[in-house]
Parts: structure tokens; sequence; C-alpha cells
């Protein structure tokens, strides 16, 4: 089955809800409209108003209701129609639902998902280019994916509508209309807190996770004749797969990690320390980052290209790391 | 009113309506990148609350509310600029649309975030207040805006100090596809005002006059130091929530019923009452605002696109590299 990135996600919707009464999804524009993106097109005439709902303008409502309905053994997909407005549900996600379990002393599960488009590269702007996922990662109690491919986008979605814990699920919205892929037709699940070994190499580590995948993957084959690379797509980034991105640098000795997020405090920073301390002996380079610049996503192109990591960027940052 | 005032209105609501319809022409053929977001049929709204206000009050426009921006005194020119994300623009290109205020004119910026501007507006009013400045904060709203807590939390804190701010909520029935019913359980987003200590009222927002009318009484309360107002008005937004909108939420006859109560033929119909030469007035205005759109769109297009490294100024103070060795 050929889809894209956001036909991945609307099935793994479409199919959950149809899989369990249990399953609801809440957010702004998600019923009639079908999501301002159309991520949901077509799911309340399917699975009714009761359970693909309408709300208000109100994310922390949006969070902070799909706390209650957990407690009572529902499992809301909770849709913010930019992830930058995830900051107005903040509240409700780091001390309502991250420490829900917690604070009862395990009494109750917190099945929910909050999800919705993130990213740049579309002139978005500053309230619609926005990569958060690093402030959800120092949150103990969530778990947080950010899917590069049609096949995880799908796969990640329906684990984490299933997990019994708190998922924040990042859609990268450049991919949502520009990859098409090849999927199974029969059910399948990818599971959360596992990396995807993107390309096998043998002379340095990408690790990286969301758009930049593609990026990195381009990257690794036009620079085959001069350096064997091998790509690690994180996928999950809380928990990290930490025993994959071992693996990877013990073998190749040299490791660059690529986000779009912003670099100080952003996911690298934690990657590379691990590295540093557990792989130290084996490393051959030093543990190199390439990020966005520590500035918000401007709207203007050239701004916004100078900002972000782009190919030119990664290209020259794998071979500043493999001269060593 | 003169008839110099009454035409100067006109001169406003047509401006306006000229500046949209040539910046949804300009999204048609691709010259503009990210959303456009059409006030066109919201016009009176803003002229009313805007035209009388002094240079040093203050505003707090919403995402469709470029018309705000105009009468408050910013130039046309500067604002064509800034939905075209050039240098010249409010936020030098750092993001377009309404997401830069121009705060000479006591014009401030907002962000995404719906009804997140609301609190600001009542900190500003506290100060007008505690230094006994004789100034005016108006904070606009969309009704979808109202459910969200920074709403509640500004016009409690308002209410709290009665400060000299007007919240007024443009109701144009849609928040994107969502209706009203879905977005409260009350009739008017006015209704409310009572649970704040402070007075509500509704108006056709369609009705330049029943829009003035209502901004005057409560910019003077708020000067008088009389406290806030809620001032709802019913309205109707002509295009979908952005360009890329459809909008086949809503029916063909809605809108027609609507468009039937189109702001500036209502003004019309008022001047020609006052038995003014309305064909004079329309012929002379269409020049002029043709004039004014054209030389604005003429000066965003010549303005320079910034450069990457501009990306790192206006951050701070003094700025700060995190990239330093
Ligand atoms: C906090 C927040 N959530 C969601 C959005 C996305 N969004 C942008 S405009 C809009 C609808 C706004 O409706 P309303 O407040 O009635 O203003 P209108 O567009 O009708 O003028 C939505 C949901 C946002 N900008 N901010
Ligand atoms: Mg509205």
């Amino acid at each position: 089955m050929l889809v894209t990135y956001i036909e991945a996600i609307r099935q793994a919707m479409d199919e959950e809800l149809a899989r369990d009464g249990n399953v609801l999804l809440m957010g702004e524009d998600v019923g009639v409209l079908g999501g301002a993106f159309k991520a949901s097109a077509g799911l309340q005439e399917k699975h009714g108003a009761d359970r693909v709902v309408d709300m208000p303008i109100s994310e922390s409502l949006i969070v902070g209701a799909g706390v209650g309905l957990a407690v009572q053994g529902m499992r809301p997909i909770l849709e913010m129609q930019f992830i930058d407005f995830i900051s107005c549900g903040f509240d409700q996600i780091v001390n309502s639902a991250a420490t829900l379990r917690y604070r009862h002393g395990g009494q109750t599960a917190c099945p929910i998902v909050v999800r919705g488009p993130s990213g740049g590269g579309v002139h978005g702007g500053l309230y619609h280019s926005q990569n958060p996922e690093a402030w959800f990662c120092h949150v103990p109690g969530l778990k947080v994916v950010a899917p590069a491919t049609a096949y995880d986008a799908k796969g990640l979605l329906k684990s984490a509508i299933r997990d019994d814990d708190p998922v924040i699920y990042f859609e990268h919205k450049f991919l949502y209309r520009r990859i098409k892929e090849e999927i199974p037709a029969e059910e399948y699940l990818v599971p959360i807190g596992k990396a995807a070994l993107r390309k096998e190499g043998r002379d340095l580590t990408v690790i990286t996770y969301g758009a930049p995948v593609h990026a990195v993957m381009k990257a690794a084959r036009d620079m085959a004749a001069e350096v064997d690379i091998e790509v690690i797509d994180l996928r999950t980034l809380l928990p990290i797969d930490w025993a994959t991105v071992k693996a990877s640098v013990r073998k190749t000795g040299k490791v660059l990690i690529v986000h779009e997020a912003r670099l100080t405090g952003g996911i690298g920073g934690e990657v590379a320390a691990r590295i540093a301390q557990d792989c130290f002996e084996e490393l051959d380079g030093p543990v190199m980052r390439l990020a966005a610049r520590d500035v918000h996503t401007p709207f203007a192109p050239a701004m916004e290209d100078y900002v972000l990591p782009n190919q030119e960027k990664i290209t020259e940052a794998i071979r500043k790391l493999a001269a060593y | 009113m003169t008839e110099q005032k009454d035409r100067e209105l006109y001169r406003w609501l047509r401006l306006i309506r000229e500046f949209e319809d040539r910046i949804s022409a300009l999204d048609k053929q691709g010259k503009l990148m990210g959303g456009v977001y059409s006030g066109k049929g919201q016009e009176a709204v803003t002229v009313g609350f805007c035209h009388d206000l002094r240079w040093d009050d203050w505003i707090f426009p919403l995402h469709r509310d470029l018309g705000a921006y105009l009468v408050k005194g910013a130039d046309p020119k500067r604002l064509m600029a800034q939905i075209f994300g050039k240098r010249d623009g409010f936020a030098k290109g750092k993001d377009s649309y309404l997401h830069g205020g121009d705060l000479a004119n006591g014009i401030f910026g907002a962000t995404s975030c719906l009804g997140a501007t609301l609190p600001v507006a009542a900190g500003m009013a506290y100060k007008f207040k505690i230094r006994k400045e004789d100034r005016v904060a108006i904070a606009f709203f969309g009704e979808g805006a109202s459910s969200r807590g920074d709403v509640h939390e500004a016009m409690n804190f308002a209410g709290v100090h009665r400060l000299p701010v007007v919240f007024v909520c443009e109701n144009n029935f849609y928040a994107y596809s969502t209706p009203n019913e879905l977005q409260f359980g009350v009739d008017n987003v006015a209704d409310r005002a009572v649970g704040y200590g402070f007075k509500g009222e509704v108006v056709n927002g369609n009705d330049l006059h029943d829009v003035m009318k209502a901004a005057g009484k409560a910019i003077d309360r708020a000067r008088k130091g009389d406290g806030p107002t809620l001032v709802e008005c019913k309205t109707y937004r002509y295009h979908g929530h952005s360009e890329h909108d459809r909008a086949d939420y809503r029916s063909e006859e809605e809108v027609i019923t609507w468009e039937s109560r189109d702001p500036i033929s209502l003004w019309e119909i008022y001047l020609e009452k006052r038995k003014y030469d309305i064909a004079a007035i329309r012929k002379e205005t269409t020049g002029e605002v043709t004039r004014i759109v054209a030389e604005a769109v003429a000066f965003a297009e010549a303005s320079p696109a910034p450069e990457g490294p501009e990306a790192m100024e206006d951050l701070y103070a003094m700025p700060i590299d995190t990239e330093a060795p």
C-alpha cells in the first residue's frame, strides 16, 4: 500500500478507533473539517461525533480532559493543531499527566497521546515551525516519539495509543505529503524505545530523527565514495535506545548527532554526554552535533535556511568529522 | 457626525477592504508565503474601535485585524512589507502577517497563541492606572479564543483593579471550522462580563454606527476610571479561515445573508441618506485607496529580503554568542 506520511497517521487513528471502543480523538477542528492538515479526514463520519470531538480552543482543556478520560480507562488521542501550541497545554502535560501514575502510587495508568505537526522548512515563522521535543524529554513519566517515515508514523502511533503511559508524538509537517512509501496492508506495530538502523557503515555514525533523517540518508548515499556512513534514526527520544546507539559508536568510533531542534538543551547534548561517558575508549574523534542555531525559527527563507540544518551543512559536518 | 468624519470613516473602510482584497490576490498569484488570514467583512469593528483613539492609546489586534493597524497609524507600506516578510516590515522578516507590532504607534504584535495578548493588555492598562495616565488599551480577540484560560485570567485581573481596558470580542461565528455552539454554552460571549464584575454589551459588528457608539462608551468609561468593558461584535468573515480554507463547513445561503449586511454597503446607504454625493465620494475614494495600496505593494516588493545572518539579530539587548569557542 503506497501512502504518504500523513495518510499513515490517519490510518493509524482510523484502525485504532475501529479496534478499540475506548479510543477517542479530540482536538480543534478534527471532526467536521477533518483537521487543519486533514489528518483525521472522514474519521468523525465513520466513528461518530462522540468519539471524534471538535473541542473549544484550549490546549490545556484538551490535555486535561484527556487525563480525566484516561483515569476512566479511555484512550484519548489529543491533537494540537500546531505543536507550537502545546505550550498552552504544558501544565496539564508535565504536572498533571506525567505525574498521574506516580502521585497515585501506581493506582492508575495514563494512556493518552498528544500529537501534532511540528517542524520547520515551510516558512511557517515563529509559531508554526517549532520543535519543542526537548522540553518533554526532561520530564519523567512521559514518552516521546518522532517518526521520520510513513511506516514508523503508523506503527509508532498505534503503539502510542496502546501504551499505558502518556506519549508525546511529534509529527513533522514537512514530511506530511512530501514522502510516500509502500507499507504493509496488514496490521503492524513499531515498538516505542527502539531505534532504527537505517544504513550500515564502517567509518562514522550519524544519529538523527525526524525530517533530517532524509537529508542524512541522502548525504550517506551521495558521499558513499568518500566515507562509509552508518545512520541511526532514534524514532523514540524518551526513552532512547542506548544499546543501538552505543553498539554503533563502538563500531565506528565517530559520531555526529543531527537534529532540527535547537542546539542548546537539545536531545543531541544528552546523546553526546552518554556517548562521551560510556564509549570514551572507542571514540576516535569529538562527538559532534549539528542542530538549529540558538534562535527562534524566522519566517524569511534566507534566515530560516541560515538557522536550520540543511543538506549542505550536513555534508560539511560529516566531512569535518571524517577528517579526524 | 460631520461630513468630513463620515467620509473619513468611509475612506478607512474602503482602504482596509482594498488592502485585504489585494493581499488575497497576491496570495493567489503565489507572491506571499505563509498563512493569509483575511478580515474582509469585519472592517467596521476595527474602524469603529480604533478611529477615535489617541496616538498614545494602545491596541492589541487579533490575527485578521490588519485594519486596526492601518487606522491606528501604521504606515501602509511597512504593513505590506511586514506581510511580505521583508526587511522593512515591523518584524524585519522574522515573521510575517500580524506577528510584529508597530510599537511607536501603540500597536502590539501578537504571537499565534490565541488570546495571549489579553493578559499583556491588562498589564499595560495596570500601568496606565497606577501612573494615572489618561490612556486606554483595546484588546481584540475572536470568539474562539474566548475559550482560552488567558482570556479569562486577563478579564478577572482587569475586573479586580478596574483597569482602563476594553475587551473586544469579534464573534464571526466560526473559529476555523468550529461554530459557536461547539465553542461555548452561553448565547453571547459578552454575557460573561458579569462574572468579572464589569459591563458586557453585544453590538452589530457590521454597523459602524453601532460599533462606534459602543466603543465610545467603553473607552469613556475606561478613561474615567470606571473600569473595563467587554464588547462583543457580531460579524462575519467572508473568506475561509485562511486563504487555503474552502470553508465548506458553512452554507452558501449563510454567506449570502451576511454579504447583504456588508459594513461598507451599510455605510454607503447612510452616506446616501445624508444626501452626500455618493457617486463622487465613491469615485474619489476608489482612486485614493487603490493608489495607497498599489504604492504599498510596490514598496514591499522592492524592500530587500533579509539575509541569513540577520536571523541572529534582535534576540537580546546585548548579543550572546552561544557558538563561541
Ligand atoms: C492557542 C492556539 N490554539 C490553536 C490555534 C490555531 N488557530 C489559529 S486561528 C484559530 C481559530 C480562531 O478562531 P477565533 O478566535 O474565533 O478567531 P477568527 O479566526 O474567527 O477571527 C485556531 C484554532 C492558535 N493559533 N492558538
Ligand atoms: Mg471566530
